[in-house]
């Protein structure tokens, strides 16, 4: 049954709010970099390389301002940690048997974002829902990389500061409705946002890099809620129902 | 700008954000049973998402008042459960009205 939801069409549906979101991310990114006196074509094609968000936005400013490679090189990969997390996540989340290839392209495509959405998905992941879901976030970023390194006029800047938050509130409307009927994930987040509150606030914990404290945030609430509630449930809905494989 | 220099630093921006993400689907490919790792990850993608929505979202546009009106509303379109689009979409709406009311109530 489950997997009958699972097609392109899906997926590149399911994308869409976070395409709305990564046009103003990636718009932003494509008139940094160009202010910063990059050639135009450059913001583009680091949006299609690397397709990570801090990430970029860090680099290409220590590249513009003379940093030395080996530095940029580690900060981002520090930025980009947590997305170990997430991929560990994930994996476990791919259908079984899905061919190492396959597995490779859903890593390039496992932002932030795209992650929240999958794990949203009942049951395991199969590689045409994740193809449509990557292309559609995907072409968001790079299209508003071309035209934020472009054409930096072409949105009101009011427009552009609204859609600021959308990501944000994508990453409510995922996180509130499963939290509505879990307790232990309400407490899960709970911690995790107090936590994240004092990396932000607290002197001392407000030197740690943003990459850094998220993941510890999201270790300590997730090992916190894995040994008062170790239960399995949302993630893994296959085994909870013990549908039969078709 | 160095061409030399940019190249090279796209290509090393792209693989220290790619190593991270393809190790563990790479290599994690058969599924964990444990149940305390199972509930750590499965808990991982809520712990995550609320660390980094909050409280980073109220810096997220040109004013907190806006962001307060859009946090409001994706509050009350997730809490009634209309899906992802909607609430980003609404609380867009509610960020961009609150900032030019502000704009024009500022003369």
């Amino acid at each position: 049954m489950r997997k009958q939801g699972q097609t392109f069409g899906k997926g590149f549906h399911d994308g869409l709010p976070i395409l709305l979101g990564y046009l103003s991310v990636a718009f932003a990114f494509g008139m940094l970099g160009t202010e910063q006196g990059f050639p135009f074509w450059a913001p583009t094609l680091i949006s299609l390389t690397s397709f990570t968000g801090t990430g970029q936005f860090v680099g290409v400013t220590m590249l513009a301002n003379g940093v030395a490679l080996l530095e940029i090189t580690i900060t981002i990969f520090i930025i980009n940690i947590r997305y170990f997390l997430m991929s560990l996540s994930l994996s476990q989340k791919l259908e079984d048997g899905m061919p190492l290839w396959q597995r490779m392209i859903v890593a390039f495509g496992n932002t932030d974002e795209i992650f929240a959405v999958s794990m949203q998905q009942k049951g395991l992941l199969n590689f045409r829902y994740m193809i449509g879901l990557i292309l559609s976030a995907y072409s968001g970023w790079v299209l508003g990389t071309v035209i934020g390194s472009v054409a930096s006029s072409i949105l009101p800047q009011a427009i552009v500061s609204a859609l600021g938050i959308a990501i944000f509130a994508m990453f409510i409307a995922i996180i509130i409705p499963p939290a509505k009927h879990s307790k232990p994930i309400v407490i899960v987040v709970l911690i995790a946002v107090a936590m994240s509150c004092m990396f932000k606030y607290v002197p001392g914990l407000n030197q740690v890099s943003s990459g850094w404290a998220v993941i510890i945030c999201g270790v300590t609430a997730s090992l916190i809620g894995a040994l008062r509630y170790p239960v399995l449930h949302t993630a893994y809905p296959d085994k909870e129902t013990g549908e039969a494989e078709q | 700008m160095n061409l030399t220099r940019l190249f090279l630093c796209v290509l090393l921006m792209a693989a220290a954000s790619y190593l991270p993400r393809v190790v563990p689907i790479a290599v994690f490919r058969k599924k964990i049973r444990n149940p305390y790792v199972q509930s750590f990850l499965s808990y991982m993608p809520y712990a995550v998402l609320g660390a980094m929505t909050f409280p980073d979202i109220l810096y997220s546009t040109s004013s907190m008042l806006s962001a307060l009106a859009g946090l409001a509303v994706a509050l009350l379109l997730s809490y009634f459960e209309k899906g992802l689009m909607p609430a980003a979409l609404g609380a867009t709406a509610a960020v961009f009205i609150v900032e030019q009311v502000s704009r024009l109530a500022a003369g």
